[in-house]
């Protein structure tokens, strides 16, 4: 017997086999689900990307913001500017959307990087303010009540209802992937080695030679980027933007917040778990309105005492499971392939 | 000019609501480095409190005081006894995380119970009375609100310096396996020090809603002017949150002065302004 | 006579490392009692245990009969037991007197007092006033020393009571110590310096890498085997 260090194991193997095989059975979905399955689905890989994303800031990076809404909304507003005032097409002014947000994020970050911990979060919380009031003294915008895509825009994307249907289902699955697909490599490069490390601890990191700040700041900066794009894409299915909806602090932070803390935070499984949940709760509570929304904070605070590291956390503790292989592990096995 | 000078005063006198929201906060965390997100919830919690005793009681507000002042520091006590307690450590995920969701079960439980439609409470002739001083009219109850910020800020800085009270503060705040060993238990010390923060909330929500029309959803806004006087004025000072308070006032109607949609973005833009020349404010606490 | 601190199969752990085996440990009224034994031995382990500053097992320590290894350092305070910290541990925030004052919030009444503590060191009396962070170290083991006192324990420990002080202060804090101890408390020392451990102490404990390896009267103890037990087995 020998024992050999691997990330992977039979259990996470069989699991993305099987996630991927989901994952293709869903990008099918255009052909066999109707309108409105296609629109939750939408909605739901960009809760689910939105939460991967606050799960990287505050799960990996200790960059807990309570104010992602700014580039949500940003993102969005991007969308709307860029097309009716630059007449360029919708999917490229998203795109130049999450490039000017990893702009702006640099000042940004500069600013409240000064902050610590907790203060930190309040000071996300009072730049996506300045954002909200900002969007909301541009009168070509709409002011403080929005305005909405022009049909020419919107027409722009596709002919036809069901193909621009279908267009936005792609981008929404499409950025998922990608949003994914960048955390995880992100996480197993030497980058994510640094981050365990600032994690685990931000002074011995630093005197290992981790840039400590510029690791924030790198990870701020994609975070940004990427939250702007998925911004721009949940606007551009609801068609219409205004303030109080695009900076919203409910929608884009306490929703993503409980649904990562609930699932299991600094674990890429945890928002998947999180997100199944929180939908699943919504579309069997959402008559219930206030009510829905107290429950949630009450399972989030009760997961965060109980079980801090979420249900995942709970999952893969007992059974000593990872499906997004990260961590190494010591194998026995019977091979002699070692070198 | 007058219109100016009168923005000016305006602004300070605005600054002693500011510095009352932010007295709170900055005791708590100066006492157990706890950032409380659902400070701003807990104001108007205190708000509403006042506008049921007025209505249930027919006081005034400022006599519903004596039923809020007492109660909230309950709720803050055993708050920080049954809750927060658990989620103190090393680890800064858990108290803002925790105090996070408290702030969205607050709002929406104030919701269920009070609805959206805005309250006020009505302090009567107070409201609208108010002394010249050469071309100024300074009304009464934003002076009386700056005297009573005044007051609060002596009156902690009197328990923090002068009490076995404030020597336990101090104590578990320097070292808190220290202070255990010395026969404190922290726990109760902890919720002793949220008591006070929210007895100081209750102060500064019958205030505000005598200033204001009220909503539950306007928490997290009081939270963040909170924050803002607390950074301005340098963490740790309590004279510094008075100071901070002011600048921020000061800041917002001079801006809404300029431009009416400009007032609270000018407050935040001298927040951030602060935060890029002078990050550890104006009067931070020096370093042992 | 009746043991007023027992230690019994004391297992401590921090985290998973495990920092006490087994510990076994005895100490009468009135005794001065030495803990002898190389850095990492555990010394300072037991000494937290025993304050409450460390979970263990309830069994594990007994004060006065009382299964105690399961309180919190404040719960164990009340009892009368206190602990002189390594390293003084002063509240900085804190003046002289007032640091003084925060050791009597256990209300035990006793000889100790403000007064009392100031008679005994009176160069505190002189700067009661001062933040306790502009002493030097040796007044700050004075303020360290009283501020355990004012809880009028019954059990005083003093975890490294000379380590980072100039020997001048280190004689002169021992020959306050049959003072401190005479006012009828029972006394623990870690020490590092074993001659000046085994004058001062009526028993001693040797501890090495987390178990007792010698206990005994320091009168009936050889030098030699106390060498032994702090070092290890000679090869």
């Amino acid at each position: 017997m020998n024992t050999r260090v691997t990330r992977s194991s039979r259990f996470s193997n069989g699991a993305l086999a099987v996630l991927a095989l989901l994952v293709v059975v869903l990008l099918t979905a255009p052909w066999w689900a109707g309108r409105a399955e296609l629109r939750l689905f939408g909605e739901i890989y960009l809760y689910l990307s939105l939460a991967c994303l606050w799960n990287l800031m505050a799960g990996y990076a200790g960059l807990v913001s309570v104010g992602q809404q700014a580039y949500v909304g940003f993102g969005g507003y991007m969308l709307f500017a860029l097309t009716i005032y630059a007449g360029i097409h919708p999917v490229a002014a998203i795109i130049a959307g999450g490039l000017l947000a990893a702009a702006i994020s640099i000042p940004v970050a500069t600013l409240i990087f000064r902050l610590n911990g907790a203060y930190f979060a309040i000071g996300t919380w009072v730049v996506a303010e300045v954002f909200r009031l900002s969007f909301a003294q541009v009168s070509a915008l709409g002011g403080g009540s929005g305005s909405s895509l022009p049909v020419a825009i919107v027409k722009s994307l596709a002919d036809s209802r069901s193909a621009r249907e279908s267009l936005s289902y792609y981008l929404a699955i499409g950025s998922l992937i990608l949003v994914f697909a960048a955390i995880y490599f992100l996480l197993r490069s030497n980058r994510g080695i640094a981050l365990t490390a600032i994690r685990d601890n931000e002074s011995a990191a630093a005197e290992l030679g981790v840039n400590v700040w510029r690791t924030k700041l790198e990870i701020y900066v994609v975070t940004s980027a990427l939250t702007a794009i998925i911004g721009g894409l949940i606007f551009l299915q609801k068609l219409r933007i205004s303030p109080e909806a695009a900076f919203s602090v409910n929608d884009w932070t306490a929703f993503v917040i409980f649904i990562v803390v609930i699932g299991g935070i600094g674990t890429l499984e945890g928002p998947i778990i999180g997100t199944i949940i929180f939908f699943l709760l919504r579309e069997t509570l959402a008559d219930f309105g206030t009510t829905y929304l107290m429950i949630l904070g009450l399972v989030a605070i009760i997961v965060m005492i109980k079980a801090p590291k979420g249900l995942w956390g709970l999952i893969s503790q007992r059974y000593d499971l990872e499906i997004f292989p990260l961590r190494y592990r010591v194998q026995q096995s019977a091979t002699t392939e070692q070198g | 000019m007058t219109e100016w000078l009168n923005a000016i005063v305006q602004g300070v006198l605005l600054g002693g609501l500011y510095a009352l929201f932010a007295a709170g906060l900055s005791l708590i965390f100066g006492v157990m480095r706890l950032v409380n997100i659902a400070h701003g919830d807990l104001i108007v919690l205190a708000a509403y409190m006042a506008l049921t005793t007025v209505m249930v009681m027919g006081v005034h507000p400022l006599l519903a005081l004596l039923v809020v002042i007492p109660l909230m520091s309950i709720v803050g006590y055993i708050l920080q006894r049954l809750l927060l307690n658990q989620t103190l450590g090393n680890d800064i995920l858990p108290p803002l995380l925790v105090t996070f969701g408290l702030s969205v079960i607050l709002q929406n439980m104030l919701l269920e119970a009070y609805t959206a439609d805005p309250q006020k409470l009505n302090g009567g002739a107070i409201e609208t009375a108010s002394v010249s001083a050469g071309n100024l009219s300074i009304g009464i109850l934003p002076l009386l609100t700056f005297v009573i910020a005044v007051l609060v800020i002596v009156c902690l800085q009197w328990i923090f310096y002068n009490t076995a009270l404030g020597r336990q503060f101090r104590a578990v705040s320097d070292n808190q396996d220290i202070a255990q060993l010395m026969g404190l238990n922290k726990g109760h010390v902890f919720g002793l020090a949220l008591a006070l923060s929210l007895a100081v909330c209750g102060i500064a929500g019958v205030l505000l809603g005598m200033r204001t029309s009220f909503d539950p959803s306007i928490g997290s806004g009081r939270l963040i002017f909170a924050f803002e006087a607390v950074i301005i004025g340098g963490l740790g000072s309590l004279w510094g949150t008075l100071a901070g308070g002011i600048v921020l006032g000061v800041a917002q109607t001079v801006g809404g002065k300029i431009n009416p949609g400009w007032q609270l973005l000018a407050g935040h833009i001298v927040f951030l302004l602060v935060l890029a020349v002078r990050p550890r404010g104006f009067f931070p606490r020096v370093e042992h | 006579m009746s043991s007023l601190l027992e230690a019994q199969a004391l297992n401590a752990f921090y985290g998973d490392f495990q920092a006490l085996y087994e510990v076994e440990l005895s100490i009468n009224e009135g005794d001065v009692v030495a803990i002898v034994g190389a850095n990492g031995a555990g010394k300072t382990t037991l000494l937290r245990s025993i304050a409450g500053l460390l979970k263990n097992d309830a069994h594990s320590i007994r004060f006065n009969g009382t299964p105690i290894g399961h309180y919190r350092a404040d719960k164990v305070a009340k009892l009368g037991i206190a602990l002189v910290p390594e390293g003084r541990q002063l509240f900085p925030s804190l003046s002289v007197e007032e640091n003084l004052k925060l050791g009597a919030t256990v209300g035990r009444k006793g000889h100790w007092s403000l007064h009392s503590v100031f008679e005994l060191f009176p160069i505190l009396k002189e700067r009661r006033a001062v933040a306790s962070t502009q002493l030097s170290g040796g007044q700050q083991q004075m303020v360290a020393i009283g501020r355990a006192l004012m809880s009028n324990p019954d059990l005083i420990m003093f975890d490294e009571i000379s380590l980072g002080l100039a020997p001048v202060i280190i004689n002169s804090i021992y020959e306050q110590l049959p003072q401190v101890i005479n006012q009828g408390t029972t006394a623990v020392i870690i020490e590092q310096d074993i001659t000046r451990a085994l004058s001062s102490a009526s028993r001693v404990y040797c501890l090495q890498e987390g178990r007792v390896k010698l206990s005994g009267r320091t009168d009936e103890l050889t030098r030699q085997q106390i060498t032994q037990a702090y070092f290890g087995v000679a090869a």
